[in-house]
C-alpha cells in the first residue's frame, strides 16, 4: 500500500505483435520489437539478401519475412546480436544457460578457412554457444552461421576412448593397448609401406609431429591435401590469399575461378559485397553460377573460359586490363581435378598477364576451405621424394602397396578405396575414417586444445582450451609423440613450447601470431592439357562440410530447411 | 555483625530454604516445557525450513529456470539446467538442492520472481543417510504439494511487509 494502488494506469490499447518463425535459427520475440530496422539493414546490405522488411504503418508496423520463409542467409545469426532488445534470439541456445554461468575463452574458428575470431562461451564441460570476436582484418564482427550455431556437434558422436577392431567390431581399450596395437602392425613394415594422410581440421602442431614421425619412419608418403588440391608448395605465394581479405576493399576487379565464396567462405563474400557497394567493382565468374549476393557477370563454366581470359580474346579482359588493382581468386573447385596444377597455372599466368602482382600489389589469392590446409602446406606435409599425393596414397592402398594408413582426422576420402590396408584413425569425431578405422585414436576438438592453425592468408593464429577433451581423448600432437614412442621412434620434443619451437624452425612466421608474413612470388603450377569439365564447387551443403558440423542437429535442421528451399544447389548440378 | 548474620544463616539452612521456594514458586506457574514430537512450539510465518517447490493454482509449475536462486546462493547448494518443454515454455530439467550444503539463508526466495522455491515451515526431515538429502525437482515438486496450504499461508501474511 506503501507504493500506490495496485491497479494499473495504462487504460490504452496494449500492443501484442505475433511471433514469426524465422526458420531453425532465430527465434522471435516481436512484441518485443522497438523497429530499429537493425536487422532489416543487417541482411540488405551486409549479408545481401533482402528477406526481412518493415511492413504496415504506424502501430501495425511489423518487421515480416513477407511470405513467411527460413531466412536463407549464411550470417543470418548475425541478427541476434545485433538486436538490441531480445526481440530476435538464438534459437538452438534458448533457455539452456544463462550468460553469468559461462566461462569465456577467446578463440578462433575451424569450420572454414577464413579463422574467423571467436568467442567460445562454455559451461561446466559443455560449449553452449560460439559468439563473434572483433577482428577488423578477418572477420569484423560478424559470423557465418555454421561456425555459430555447430557447436552442439562438439558434444555428439565423440571419440572419447581409444578403440581396437576385433573381429570387426571396435572395442574400447586403453591407450597402452591400442599404441601397442599401432606398433605390432608396423613392427616390421617398410618405411614405403606406409603413408598418412591430414585431414582439414588437423593443427599445425599435430601436423609436425606427424611430418617428423613419418620421416623417423621413412616414408614419404604424406598429404595434407585430402580432396586432391593440387595445390603447389613450391611457392608459398601460390597457395595463400595473398591480397588478404581486408585488401579486398582495395581491389576494383575480381576474377572468382572454380569458387562459390558464399558457401566456401560466407565473410569473404562479405567482403566482396562490401567492396562491391562501395562501387567500381566488377565481378567475373568462372565457374558454377549462383546468387552470390552482388551482381556478377558469369563468364563461363570450366577451363575453356580461363583460357580465352588469359589469351585476350574475352570480353572480361578488358576490365581486367583498365582496372589498377585486378584480383584473381582460384577455388578448390578449380584445383582439386586431376588438372588442377594446369588450371593453377593458367591462373599464375593470367595474374602476371594483366599485372596483378606487383611490388605494392599481390591479386592473387587461393581461397581454400579448409581450416588446416595452409599450416599443412607451410610445414611441408606433402610428398616427400618418390612420395605418393591423397589420390597415390588411395592408390596404393587399393593394390595392396601401402598396409598402413595413418588418417589425422581425414574423413573427407573415399573410405572403399583403402583396400585391406590397416588404418589408424585419429580424429574428434565418429565419421566416416573412424568406421573404416582398425585403431581409433581419440584427439580434442577446436574448442579443447591450444593449437595454431593458419588461414587462408597465411595469418597465424591460435585456438585456446575452452573445455577439456571428452573421456580419454588427449590432445592431437601429444598421441602422435605417445605413438612415436610406442613405435620405438621417440620425437625430440616433450612440450608445447618445443613443439612450436620446432614449428618455427620449419616455418618461421608460426612464431608471428596474428600476423600475415608477406609470401614471395614464384614458379607454380605445371603445364598441361585442362579438361573441358565445368568446375564444381567442394561445397555441396553449406551447413555440412566437416565431422562436427555432420555431427550437429542444428546444422541437419538447417540441411533439411535450406535444402527444400533449393537455396542450396544440389551436387547433381554443381 | 555481619559474621554473626552468616553464620545464623547457615546454620538455619536458610539458602536451602530460598533456593526450595524458587522451585515451590516454579512448581505452581504454568509449564513451559513441550511434549515433543506431540507438541510443537510457535513458528513465524518467515521461519525458514525445508525447501519447496510450488506450482500455480492451475497444476503448472511455477519455476522458470531463470536461475536467479542458483546464482545467489551463497553455498553452491543450488545446480539447474534447463531446456524448452514441447510446448516452447521455458522449464527446469533438473533442480537439485543439496540440502546438506544449504545454509538456510533464504536468499533463494527473496530472489525467486515468481515465488516458485519457498522455504516451508517444516523441520522435521532428517533422514540416515546423506544421498537422502540430496533433493531433485520431483521431491522439492512433492513437498510443495504437500506444504501448499501452509506456504500460502505464510507468504500471504508476509506479503505486506515485502
Amino acid at each position: 500500500m506503501a507504493f500506490g494502488r495496485g491497479s494499473k494506469r495504462f487504460g490504452e490499447h496494449k500492443r501484442a505483435v505475433k511471433e514469426k518463425d524465422l526458420g531453425p535459427l532465430v527465434k522471435t520475440y516481436m512484441t518485443r520489437c522497438i523497429h530499429c530496422t537493425r536487422c532489416v539493414r543487417f541482411l540488405d546490405d551486409i549479408a545481401g539478401v533482402t528477406e526481412l522488411g518493415v511492413v504496415n504503418r504506424g502501430e501495425h508496423l511489423e518487421i515480416d519475412t513477407y511470405i513467411e520463409k527460413a531466412l536463407s542467409s549464411e550470417l543470418s545469426g548475425n541478427i541476434i546480436d545485433l538486436c538490441p532488445v531480445g526481440a530476435l534470439t538464438s534459437k538452438p541456445y534458448a533457455f539452456a544457460a544463462r550468460s553469468w554461468e559461462l566461462q569465456r575463452t577467446e578463440t578462433i574458428d575451424v569450420h572454414d578457412a577464413v579463422g574467423s575470431n571467436i568467442l567460445v562461451d562454455a559451461r561446466g564441460a559443455t560449449v553452449m554457444r560460439v559468439l563473434p570476436r572483433l577482428n577488423e582484418d578477418v572477420n569484423e564482427e560478424w559470423i557465418s552461421d555454421k561456425t555459430r550455431f555447430a557447436n552442439d556437434g562438439l558434444r555428439l558422436q565423440r571419440l572419447d576412448t581409444p578403440m581396437v577392431r576385433r573381429d570387426g567390431r571396435l572395442e574400447a581399450v586403453g591407450w597402452d593397448e591400442a599404441l601397442g596395437a599401432v606398433a605390432e602392425r608396423a613392427k616390421g613394415l617398410a618405411g614405403g609401406r606406409i603413408a598418412a594422410l591430414v585431414g582439414d581440421l588437423a593443427d599445425a602442431e599435430a601436423m609436425v609431429a606427424l611430418k617428423d614421425l613419418m620421416a623417423a619412419l621413412g616414408s614419404p608418403h604424406l598429404d595434407c591435401r585430402q580432396d586432391g588440391a593440387k595445390l603447389d608448395p613450391a611457392a608459398r605465394a601460390g597457395y595463400l590469399f595473398n591480397t588478404t581479405i581486408a585488401g579486398i576493399e582495395d581491389a576494383d576487379a575480381c576474377l572468382l575461378v572454380g569458387t562459390m565464396p558464399r558457401y566456401e567462405a560466407p565473410l569473404v563474400n562479405a567482403r566482396l559485397r562490401k567492396r562491391y557497394l562501395m562501387g567500381g567493382f566488377r565481378i567475373g565468374v568462372v565457374g558454377p553460377a549462383m546468387d552470390l549476393t552482388y551482381k556478377a557477370d558469369i563468364l563461363g563454366a570450366g577451363p575453356e573460359t580461363l583460357g580465352e581470359i588469359l589469351s585476350g580474346t574475352h570480353s572480361f579482359c578488358e576490365v581486367l586490363r583498365t582496372a589498377e588493382r585486378p584480383m584473381i581468386v582460384v577455388g578448390m573447385g578449380a584445383l582439386a581435378r586431376p588438372d588442377g596444377a594446369a588450371v593453377l597455372a593458367t591462373a599464375r599466368a593470367i595474374a602476371e598477364a594483366y599485372g596483378m602482382v606487383r611490388d605494392d600489389w599481390n591479386g592473387f589469392n587461393v581461397l581454400h576451405s579448409a581450416a588446416g590446409r595452409v599450416a599443412g602446406l607451410d610445414l611441408g606435409l606433402v610428398p616427400g621424394e618418390g612420395g605418393r599425393d591423397a589420390g597415390a596414397i588411395l592408390d596404393g592402398a587399393e593394390a595392396g602397396d601401402i598396409e598402413l594408413v595413418y588418417l589425422l582426422g581425414a574423413d573427407e576420402i573415399d573410405m572403399t578405396r583403402l583396400g585391406d590396408a590397416f588404418v589408424v584413425y585419429q580424429g574428434h569425431h565418429g565419421d566416416a575414417g573412424a568406421r573404416r578405422a582398425d585403431v581409433v585414436l581419440p584427439g580434442a576438438a577446436y574448442t579443447e586444445k591450444n593449437a595454431v592453425y593458419a588461414n587462408t592468408e597465411g595469418r597465424v593464429q591460435q585456438t585456446r582450451l575452452a573445455v577439456f577433451p571428452p573421456g580419454e581423448a588427449r590432445e592431437d600432437w601429444k598421441i602422435v609423440r605417445a605413438l612415436s614412442a610406442a613405435l620405438g621412434k621417440p620425437l625430440p620434443y616433450d612440450t608445447l613450447a618445443e613443439v612450436r619451437t620446432r614449428m618455427g624452425e620449419i616455418a618461421p612466421h608460426f612464431h608471428h601470431v596474428d600476423d600475415v608474413a608477406p609470401a614471395a612470388w614464384g614458379k607454380f603450377g605445371a603445364s598441361g592439357k585442362m579438361r573441358r569439365a565445368a568446375f564444381a564447387s567442394p561445397v555441396a551443403n553449406f551447413y555440412m562440410t566437416d565431422p562436427i558440423s555432420r555431427a550437429s542437429h542444428t546444422m541437419a535442421e538447417c540441411t533439411e530447411a535450406f535444402a527444400a528451399a533449393s537455396v542450396l544447389p544440389s551436387a547433381a548440378d554443381a | 555483625m555481619a559474621f554473626l548474620y552468616r553464620t545464623a544463616r547457615t546454620l538455619l539452612l536458610g539458602e536451602l530454604i530460598t533456593g526450595m521456594a524458587l522451585t515451590l514458586r516454579y512448581f505452581f506457574r504454568r509449564k513451559v516445557t513441550l511434549n515433543y514430537p506431540y507438541e510443537k512450539g510457535p513458528l513465524g510465518p518467515r521461519f525458514r525450513g525445508e525447501h519447496a517447490l510450488r506450482r500455480y493454482p492451475n497444476g503448472e509449475e511455477r519455476c522458470i529456470a531463470c536461475k536467479l536462486c542458483e546464482a545467489i546462493c551463497p553455498a553452491l547448494a543450488i545446480t539447474i539446467e534447463s531446456e524448452p518443454r514441447d510446448d516452447g515454455s521455458r522449464r527446469t530439467t533438473r533442480y537439485d538442492i543439496d540440502m546438506t550444503k544449504c545454509i538456510y539463508c533464504g536468499l533463494c526466495e527473496e530472489a525467486c520472481p515468481v515465488d516458485a522455491i519457498v522455504e516451508g515451515p517444516n523441520f522435521e526431515y532428517s533422514t540416515e543417510t546423506h544421498e537422502e538429502l540430496l533433493y531433485d525437482k520431483e521431491r522439492l515438486l512433492a513437498n510443495g504439494d504437500r506444504w501448499e496450504s501452509a506456504l500460502a499461508a505464510n507468504l500471504e501474511s508476509d506479503a505486506p511487509y515485502r
